[in-house]
């Protein structure tokens, strides 16, 4: 069984993301074991990219600051393996196909289980490309994350059948970022999906507040958020982790219910 | 790779969120409905005829022959299309085919306004929404042509991420199509991009290979022994090969920008300087680090000023049916200075590359030899560029 399914065993999940090396790489660790420690039930580490067409201006300006500090993927690779001594929560990378392209799918599915990475969301790869990625994942057990978006409409059957890990449901058209208001009628979407798989789905894309986090889990098994977080460090740089960890327990909390 | 679509060799692809799937799925559709549809061929052919001004010229540079000595150089005139450039040739397939979808809103990207005003033509005279995003380092390059869009009714949004040139531009038209189908047409304006747009692209594009083979036939009663354009995403470069690329003795050559210079970091030619990855939904050859950041190039020109190039490009230089040469910014100046003075035709600074290798090229060859050199667009836009390359400060 995935380790990934450890995380919607504690009630509804709360998932925080982080951009690795944010503003440097020793206070993206420590804002992990703030999440952690906090109740976090996965985490998703952001391998920072040049060009994130998926990003809204918030997460695109945390990858830009990490790759000014020289952030690379073998530098993420050294943080996970140094997290792993203390961190047990399941975390997976987010990234771009390029990033993994460029190292060698293999290579990087290695380093992947070698380190303690359980899987990966490649906002960029949809079901029809994903075998060039998903058969080195199979060969080391890391789970290629699906995402179904809210015009996925007759593609959800077929991407929860080969489903992996969990299912990312993109809360609203567009990119990443904070919204007021959500508006998609997520409780259809999750329906289609629980009728072909029961690996269980989380929201993300524009969730902020607990009340929104609240309503997003209620329709489905957990939370996904970025933006939020990301302005945390914008704000309060290397102090961030401090705030990062009363945030998450605040979500987490209402996550609950 | 049992599902992907849209590959040529290991090529293509469709690297898209999946926000977007079933509207490139849509197009796909639609396209290869109306492609074999009569009244919108008709409809077409029309528009480029009466509105575009088509079929372009194919006119015998005699000057520029006697001038280099060697092959016999013809130019294939695609700056005397309407709005300046080969681009309206795509733009009116597009938006044709967008209006037929129930599209009210056309978005697009440009690197050195060409596209972008080919795109607000095409949606003043179809009654259509536009909005074209510009790197806004571009905006600068390019102020009449931010002006002319403007006139045209559309809305210019000038882009700030990244390096502000057109490879962020794609990037921001990319994030609007997601938050906005229902009603948007992504009208792409080059050989990129996921499928079915390097081939939808490229098939509007053939009309300048398919015309330009026919004129060589009559005026010199044999196929051309080369042919040339320059390469950025690659739209004129395939449109002047696709119909060439059955004839094996007909040598393609696209010219891409090379900046300051393949030895530099200052340089955009991607065949010559990067490897295979995946971006902006396709698998192809990009400027890129070890660790498959996109690099951020740079050319005199905005138009090739691209860190990619079509996935078929990549195919035809894989197989060695077409070569990939770099031309610098110095060499491509000369060469939009030379045809001005030569031949009394101001084209395009993109053009030029591929005038700045024909230069080069036909001395080379024998005096029974043709090439025939795309000029994609006409150069008045870039008159204050080259002016203050030269070190001479003109106001619009």
């Amino acid at each position: 069984m995935s380790n990934i399914r450890k995380a919607f065993e504690n009630g509804k999940a709360f998932i925080p993301f982080i951009t690795c090396g944010d503003p440097d790489l020793e206070t993206t660790a420590a804002a992990v074991r703030a999440m952690a420690e906090n109740g976090a039930d996965l985490i998703e580490l952001g391998i920072p990219f040049s060009d994130p067409t998926a990003e809204g201006p918030v997460i695109q300006g945390a990858n830009i600051r990490a790759l000014k500090g020289n952030v690379t993927t073998d530098k993420v690779f050294a943080l996970v393996e140094e997290l792993r001594k203390d961190v047990s929560v399941p975390m997976v990378f987010m990234t771009y196909a390029n990033v993994v392209y460029s190292y060698g799918a293999d290579r990087f599915m290695q380093r992947c289980a070698e380190t303690g990475i359980d899987g990966i969301i490649l906002p960029d790869l949809p079901f029809e490309e994903k075998e060039e990625f998903s058969e080195p994942a199979k060969k080391y057990g890391i789970d290629i994350i699906s995402l179904i978006a809210p015009t996925s409409a007759d593609r959800i059957a077929m991407i929860a059948k080969e489903a992996q890990g969990f299912i990312y449901v993109v809360s609203s058209l567009g990119v990443t970022g904070i919204r007021s208001e959500i508006s998609t009628d997520l409780s259809e979407i999750v329906k289609v999906i629980r009728e072909n798989t029961d690996i269980p789905c989380a929201v993300g894309f524009g969730i902020s507040t607990p009340e929104q986090a609240k309503s997003m889990a209620a329709v489905s098994d957990g939370a996904i958020v970025g933006s939020a977080i990301i302005r945390l460090l914008e704000k309060h740089g290397k102090s961030a982790p401090e705030f990062i960890g009363d945030y998450v327990r605040e979500m987490k909390e209402a996550v609950i219910g | 790779m049992t599902n992907s679509k849209g590959r040529f060799g290991v090529h293509g692809g469709q690297y898209i969120p999946e926000t977007l799937m079933n509207a490139v799925i849509e197009l796909e559709k639609a396209y290869e409905h109306y492609k074999n549809d009569t009244e919108f061929n008709k409809e077409l052919t029309a528009l480029l005829n009466e509105y575009a001004g088509r079929p372009s010229l194919l006119y015998y540079a005699d000057k520029m022959t006697k001038d280099l000595g060697g092959a016999k150089i013809y130019l294939k005139r695609e700056d005397l299309n309407h709005t300046g450039s080969h681009k309206i040739n795509n733009v009116l397939g597009q938006a044709l085919l967008a209006k037929k979808m129930g599209k009210t809103r056309l978005i697009a990207e440009t690197g050195a306004g060409q596209h972008g005003v080919a795109t607000a033509t095409a949606a003043a005279l179809l009654n259509m929404e536009c909005v074209v995003f510009m790197g806004e380092e571009d905006t600068k390059r390019q102020a009449l042509n931010v002006y002319r869009m403007k006139l045209l009714g559309a809305q210019v949004v000038p882009v700030t991420s990244g390096t502000a040139t057109l490879k962020d531009a794609v990037s921001e038209a990319m994030r609007e199509w997601t938050s906005r189908i229902d009603d948007t047409h992504y009208c792409l304006g080059s050989v990129m991009g996921p499928h079915p747009f390097p081939t939808i692209v490229r098939d509007f594009q053939a009309v300048i290979s398919r015309e330009s083979r026919a004129q060589i036939l009559e005026a010199e009663g044999r196929l051309p022994d080369a042919v040339i354009a320059c390469v950025g995403g690659g739209s004129n470069a395939i449109g002047s090969f696709y119909h060439y690329i059955p004839d094996k003795d007909v040598r393609l050559i696209g010219c891409e920008a090379a900046g300051r210079g393949i030895d530099t970091f200052e340089t955009a030619a991607t065949v010559n300087t990067g490897r295979l990855g995946i971006f902006h939904g396709m698998k192809s050859y990009f400027c890129q680090d070890e660790y498959g950041q996109i690099a951020p190039v740079y050319s005199i020109s905005a138009g090739l000023d691209y860190p990619g190039i079509g996935p078929e490009h990549a195919h035809l230089h894989d197989i060695g049916r077409a070569e990939y040469v770099p031309v610098t910014d110095d060499e491509a100046v000369n060469a939009f200075e030379y045809l001005s003075r030569t031949e009394g035709i101001i084209p395009a600074i993109e053009s030029a590359h591929a005038v700045a290798y024909a230069m080069k090229l036909a001395p080379t060859m024998d005096k029974d030899k043709i090439i025939v050199i795309t000029i994609s667009g006409r150069g008045d836009k870039d008159c204050a560029a080259i002016a203050r390359y030269r070190g001479e400060e003109i106001y619009e």
